[in-house]
C-alpha cells in the first residue's frame, strides 16, 4: 500500500495512526453527529471516541473500535484532540463525492501528539493526498451521569419504525414529549404544533419492539435539540431508548458500516425543564 | 362524526388532499348524508374543486345526526397526516376519522404496520357552506379520456405556464398556451398541440368554441386522476362560462370547476381555424358588473338551473340544501359587498383575470329573489373601456 512509504519522516513520532480500507467506514458516522463544528476525539486502545456538544443539554459520542480499523496503533493510554468535524469530513471526499462501487477512499489517520495537526493520508486509485487539520485544546465532555443503576425505563426498537415518526414530527412544536408506561400508551411520542398536538405510539407488542422495560413517566424534550438525532437514526438498525430518574434521555443508535461491522452512537438528552404544569 | 377508510383507500383520500391543496389553502371539510364532501376554493374564488367520498367508500361512515357539521381548517395541517404518500400504501392499514365536539378536534388515526399508531387532532373552525352551482349535464360541449392523455399533453407546457386554451371544432382539439396581448409578441413561444377526436373516449361538440383557464388547477385534477386510473371528463360552453372536470367512479365524485377567460378577440388572433367565424355573443355571456342579476341567472338560467333540476349520475353536492336560508343570505350578500367593491376598480387587481364566478351558495330563499329584478337573458352593454374584461358566466 501506498500510503505507507510516505510517512517515513514522521513515522517513529506518531502517538496514534489509524487505517482504513474505505474511509466512509468513520466518516458515514461521522456524519450522523455532526451538528455542531467541533468534534473531541478520544483514542484508547479500545478504539475511538468522537464527541459533539450543544449548549451543555446535548452530547452525541461515536464510537469506532479498534477492531473495525485496518491499523490501529496507539502509543499512549490515551489521546485526546480537538478537530473542526466539518473541515475534517470535507476531507474523505477530495477525490469526489460519488461512490463507484468497487472504488473507495483509503484512509490513513496520523497525529503527533499535542500541538500537532492531524493529518490524513488519502488515497483513491494510486492518486495520494496528504490533508492537514488544524487541532485544538480538547475540552472535557460532560459527563451526563447516566447510569445503568438509575435507568427507570429502557426500550429497545428495530429503528425503521422509528425513523418514519421522526421524520413526519411536526416541526412547528417545540417540544417532543416522551411518555413510557407499562400500560397503554405504553411507548409514546408526542408534539403538540400549531394546527393541533400529534401523537406516535407503539406497543409493547409490537413486532418491531424487542425489550420493554418501563414504569410510569413523561417527560418534554426540546425538539431543535433532539432533531439531529435524526441523522444517527437514518444510520442505524436498532435504537435504544433510556430514561433515568432525572428525565435525562439516552438514545443509542446500532449502525452497521459498509462492510457490516458494527458501531455504535449514542446521544444524551437533557429534559425540558421549562413546562411544569400540564 | 366517525369514518373509517381501509387499504387503498386511504391513499386515495391522501391523493384527494394533496389535490386540494392546490386549489386553495384551507380544506373545508362536511359530512353529508351522501357522502363526506371536501372541498377548497382559491382566493380569487375562480377555481373550485369538491371531492365527494359516497358512504361505500368507507368501512363505517356515521354522521352526526341534527344540526348539519361544516368546519374547515388549513390544509397544510391536514396534508400533515398523510405525509409521504409513497409509504403510505404499504404501513398503513386504516384511516380513522372522529370529530370531538367538544374540544372542537377532528382526530385522524392512522393504523399501521407493526402495531404503530399515529393520531393526529387537528383544530378546525367552524364554517359555512362551500358549495358551487354548477349543472354539467346541460353544457354543450363534452369530452372524455383517459388521464394519461392529458398528462402527456400538458406535459409539453412548461410549469410556469398559466393558463391554457383549448379549442375544439367536429372533429379536432387544439391545446395552446395562452399568451396575453399584454405580453411581448416578438418574445412570446406559441405551443400548439392538436388531438383528433378518436384519442378520447367520449367526444360530443356542439359548436366549435375555444375556452381558456388555469393550467395549475387542471394539473391538481390531472395528479389525482391519474394515480386512480380514472377518466377526467371536460364539459364546457362558449368562452366565459366555466369549466367542469369531473373523475366518478361508483364511490367517488370529484368536480374542479374552473372560471374561463372571456376574450372573443384574443382567442380569434391565435385560432389557426379560420373556418369558426366570429359568433355572436351568447346569450348567456353576461357582460354586466351587476352581481345580483348574474347570481339570479346562474340560479334560474336554463344552463345553470336551480338544484332540483340537475341530474347528476352520483350524488351532488348541490342538493343539499342544510344550510338554513337565514345563513344562506348572509353568505350571498358578503359575497355581493365583496363582488362590488371589485367592480368599481376600472384596474384589474393583478394576476386576477378571472372575475369571481360563483359563491358559495345554495338556492337563494325565496324572499331574496323578490328583492332582485331578474333580468332578462339578453345580453346587456358591456363594459366598452375593457375590451379584455373576463365576464361572469
Amino acid at each position: 500500500m501506498p500510503l505507507s512509504t510516505q510517512s517515513q519522516t514522521e513515522g517513529d513520532n506518531y502517538v496514534l495512526v489509524a487505517s482504513l480500507d474505505n474511509v466512509r467506514n468513520l466518516s458515514n458516522i461521522l456524519k450522523a453527529i455532526t451538528f455542531k463544528d467541533h468534534a473531541i476525539f478520544n483514542a484508547t486502545p479500545n478504539g475511538l471516541k468522537v464527541t459533539v456538544e450543544d449548549s451543555k443539554c446535548l452530547q452525541a459520542n461515536a464510537f469506532i473500535q479498534a477492531e473495525i480499523f485496518q491499523e490501529f496503533t496507539i502509543k499512549e493510554d490515551s489521546v485526546g484532540f480537538q478537530v473542526n468535524l466539518t473541515v475534517l469530513l470535507d476531507c474523505p471526499t477530495i477525490f469526489g463525492g460519488s461512490t463507484v462501487p468497487g472504488v473507495a477512499t483509503a484512509l490513513r489517520m496520523c497525529y503527533n501528539g499535542y500541538g500537532y495537526p492531524l493529518t490524513l493520508f488519502l488515497e483513491e486509485g494510486g492518486v495520494v493526498t496528504v490533508c492537514k487539520v488544524n487541532t485544538q485544546e480538547p475540552e472535557e465532555p460532560i459527563d451526563f451521569e447516566f447510569c445503568s443503576t438509575n435507568v427507570t425505563n429502557k426500550v429497545i426498537l428495530q429503528s425503521e419504525s422509528l425513523k418514519e415518526a421522526f421524520s413526519e414530527l411536526d416541526m412547528t412544536s417545540e417540544v417532543l414529549q416522551i411518555t413510557m408506561s407499562p400500560s397503554q400508551p405504553y411507548f409514546r411520542l408526542s408534539t403538540f404544533g400549531n394546527s393541533g398536538n400529534a401523537h406516535y405510539d407503539y406497543p409493547k407488542d409490537s413486532d418491531m419492539m424487542e425489550l420493554f422495560q418501563c414504569t410510569k413517566t413523561q417527560t418534554r424534550y426540546k425538539m431543535s435539540l433532539l432533531k439531529p438525532s435524526t441523522k444517527a437514526l437514518a444510520l442505524s438498525c436498532k435504537v435504544s431508548v433510556r430514561t433515568d430518574s432525572r428525565g435525562f434521555l439516552s438514545l443509542q443508535y446500532l449502525v452497521r458500516n459498509d462492510d457490516g461491522q458494527i458501531c455504535f452512537v449514542e446521544y444524551y438528552c437533557c429534559p425540558d425543564e421549562e413546562v411544569e404544569e400540564e | 362524526m366517525d369514518c373509517v377508510v381501509t387499504g387503498g383507500n386511504v391513499k386515495v383520500l391522501a391523493k384527494a388532499i394533496h389535490s386540494l391543496s392546490r386549489i386553495g389553502d384551507e380544506l373545508y371539510l362536511e359530512p353529508q348524508e351522501d357522502g363526506l364532501a371536501l372541498r377548497s376554493v382559491n382566493s380569487s374564488r375562480s377555481a373550485y374543486a369538491c371531492f365527494l367520498f359516497s358512504p361505500l367508500f368507507f368501512s363505517r361512515y356515521t354522521i352526526p345526526l341534527g344540526h348539519a357539521f361544516r368546519c374547515k381548517m388549513a390544509i397544510k395541517c391536514v396534508q400533515a397526516v398523510f405525509r409521504s404518500l409513497s409509504s403510505l400504501e404499504k404501513t398503513v392499514e386504516k384511516c380513522h376519522i372522529e370529530l370531538d365536539g367538544e374540544k372542537s378536534r377532528l382526530t385522524f388515526t392512522l393504523h399501521c404496520k407493526h402495531g404503530l399508531l399515529k393520531t393526529h387532532n387537528l383544530s378546525f373552525q367552524d364554517s359555512e357552506s362551500l358549495q358551487a352551482v354548477f349543472d354539467k349535464e346541460s353544457c354543450a360541449n363534452m369530452l372524455r379520456a383517459q388521464p394519461r392523455l392529458l398528462v402527456d399533453t400538458v406535459l409539453h407546457f412548461p410549469p410556469s405556464l398559466e393558463e391554457v386554451s383549448v379549442s375544439v371544432s367536429g372533429e379536432r382539439v387544439w391545446f395552446r398556451n395562452h399568451v396575453d396581448d399584454e405580453a411581448e409578441q416578438s418574445k412570446a413561444m406559441l405551443t400548439e398541440l392538436c388531438l383528433s377526436s378518436d384519442e378520447f373516449d367520449h367526444f360530443a361538440v356542439g359548436a366549435q368554441t375555444s375556452i381558456t383557464f388555469c393550467l395549475k388547477e387542471l394539473r391538481g385534477l390531472l395528479v389525482f386522476a391519474e394515480s386512480t386510473g380514472l377518466p377526467v371528463s371536460m364539459y364546457f360552453d362558449e368562452s366565459g362560462s366555466p369549466v367542469v372536470l369531473s373523475v366518478t367512479d361508483s364511490v367517488l365524485e370529484v368536480n374542479f370547476v374552473l372560471a374561463t377567460l372571456s376574450d372573443d378577440s384574443n382567442l380569434c388572433n391565435h385560432n389557426n381555424n379560420t373556418k369558426r367565424a366570429r359568433s355572436p355573443p351568447p346569450p348567456d355571456d353576461f357582460m354586466t358588473d351587476d352581481i345580483d342579476s348574474y347570481l339570479i341567472a346562474m340560479e334560474t338560467s336554463e344552463l345553470a338551473g336551480p338544484s332540483d333540476a340537475l341530474a347528476p349520475r352520483s350524488p351532488s353536492p348541490n342538493h343539499t340544501l342544510t344550510t338554513p336560508p337565514s345563513v344562506a343570505m348572509r353568505r350571498l350578500e358578503r359575497g355581493e359587498e365583496e363582488e362590488e367593491e371589485d367592480t368599481e376598480d376600472t384596474e384589474r387587481p393583478p394576476n386576477k383575470k378571472f372575475r369571481s364566478l360563483f359563491f358559495g351558495s345554495v338556492c337563494p330563499s325565496d324572499s331574496q329573489l323578490t328583492n332582485q329584478t331578474i333580468k332578462s337573458q339578453e345580453v346587456l352593454a358591456s363594459d366598452s373601456e375593457d375590451d379584455t374584461q373576463a365576464s361572469l358566466p
